[in-house]
């Protein structure tokens, strides 16, 4: 299935947002998530499920005024 | 002396984390300075996040999360949640732009975030104007602190409108207030202090001077200048001249 990953078209084989990020190599990482212009608590994302063509947002720590 | 949702700050000073030619000097300057808080941000991850992460958490001073760039209410709320599951904090330097060019806060989308994070436990820091109407919205909505710009954000102009920010420092006296956006001098930053306000927050006159972490310091010792002074409480200026030397005992020469 087709998802828009930070605003790029990936593909990932899960419908599972947890097991997704791990596919996408952010198993690990430090990182807060967004789907459709919702958030998704880190705790939430094993329950979230992905459908084709959603919008996910992966974001993390960066310089800010 | 105002809190911060109930945290005190040894020095007054806010400092952004952008802007700086390299991460080191960007420590160089938190260090010299003794910036008791940090802005920060959340973008998309392109594998950077960690290590930056890591040094900010070095850093050891209060982060403050930002929605820098967000233009609706509900833009910067989503922001503001993923920001608190990020940085671990309730509080979030609240910016709902409305104007591209000016950078100017969108009042309106200001007040319908604020509502709904205040409500939602956030601690909102909100970056607004000197507008007294719009100020009392963000305090009936929760805010305990406001953040009323200088001047535009980048401009480096200093205190644009002194009338309007002294009204302002008097309509609400309980409220902390932190003058952010605009400063380009220390003595910007002394003369807010001097008038009332309970902090600066900048960043590009430190990042963009050619020694940051020395304008950092002349920011430190300017805003801890004004903070000293508006304790000591200010004489009131006046029209005519009033000579200092007694006139008293003078001799008729």
């Amino acid at each position: 299935m087709k998802i828009e990953v930070n605003g790029e078209t990936r593909a990932v084989t899960t419908e599972r947002l947890d097991t997704a990020l791990e596919e996408l190599g952010w198993g690990d990482a430090r990182v807060a998530t967004a789907l459709n212009g919702q958030f998704v608590p880190a705790a939430a994302r094993a329950e979230t499920s992905l459908a084709e063509g959603d919008r996910l947002e992966v974001l993390s720590a960066m310089q800010g005024g | 002396m105002r809190d911060f949702y109930g945290t005190t700050l040894d020095l007054p000073l806010m400092l952004g984390t952008a802007r700086y030619s390299s991460p080191a000097v960007m420590a160089e300057a938190f260090e010299r300075s003794g910036a008791t808080v940090a802005t920060v941000s959340l973008r998309r991850e392109q594998g950077g996040g960690q290590a930056f992460w890591d040094m900010v958490r070095a850093l050891g001073v209060h982060l403050l999360p930002n929605t820098a760039g967000c233009h609706s209410a509900r833009e910067a709320i989503t922001t503001a949640q993923m920001a608190r599951e990020y940085f671990q904090t309730n509080w979030i330097k609240l910016e709902v732009i409305g104007h591209a060019d000016t950078l100017q806060p969108d009042p309106f989308g200001l007040v319908e975030a604020a509502e709904a994070l205040c409500g939602d436990g956030f601690e909102v820091f909100p970056y607004t104007t000197e507008d007294q109407v719009l100020a009392a919205r963000l305090v009936e909505a929760g805010c305990r602190v406001l953040m009323p710009w200088g001047a535009p954000i980048g401009s480096g102009l200093g205190l644009n409108n002194l009338h309007g920010l002294r009204s302002l420092r008097a309509a609400f006296p309980d409220v902390a207030m932190v003058i952010d956006a605009g400063l380009g001098l220390p003595s910007h930053a002394a003369q807010a202090l001097e008038m009332g306000f309970d902090a600066v927050l900048l960043n590009t006159a430190v990042a963009e001077a050619q020694d940051p972490a020395a304008m950092a310091e002349a920011f430190a010792l300017a805003t801890r200048a004004g903070a000293i002074a508006a304790a000591a409480g200010p004489m009131t200026a006046r029209d005519m001249a009033v000579p200092s030397t007694p006139v008293i005992g003078k001799a008729w020469l």
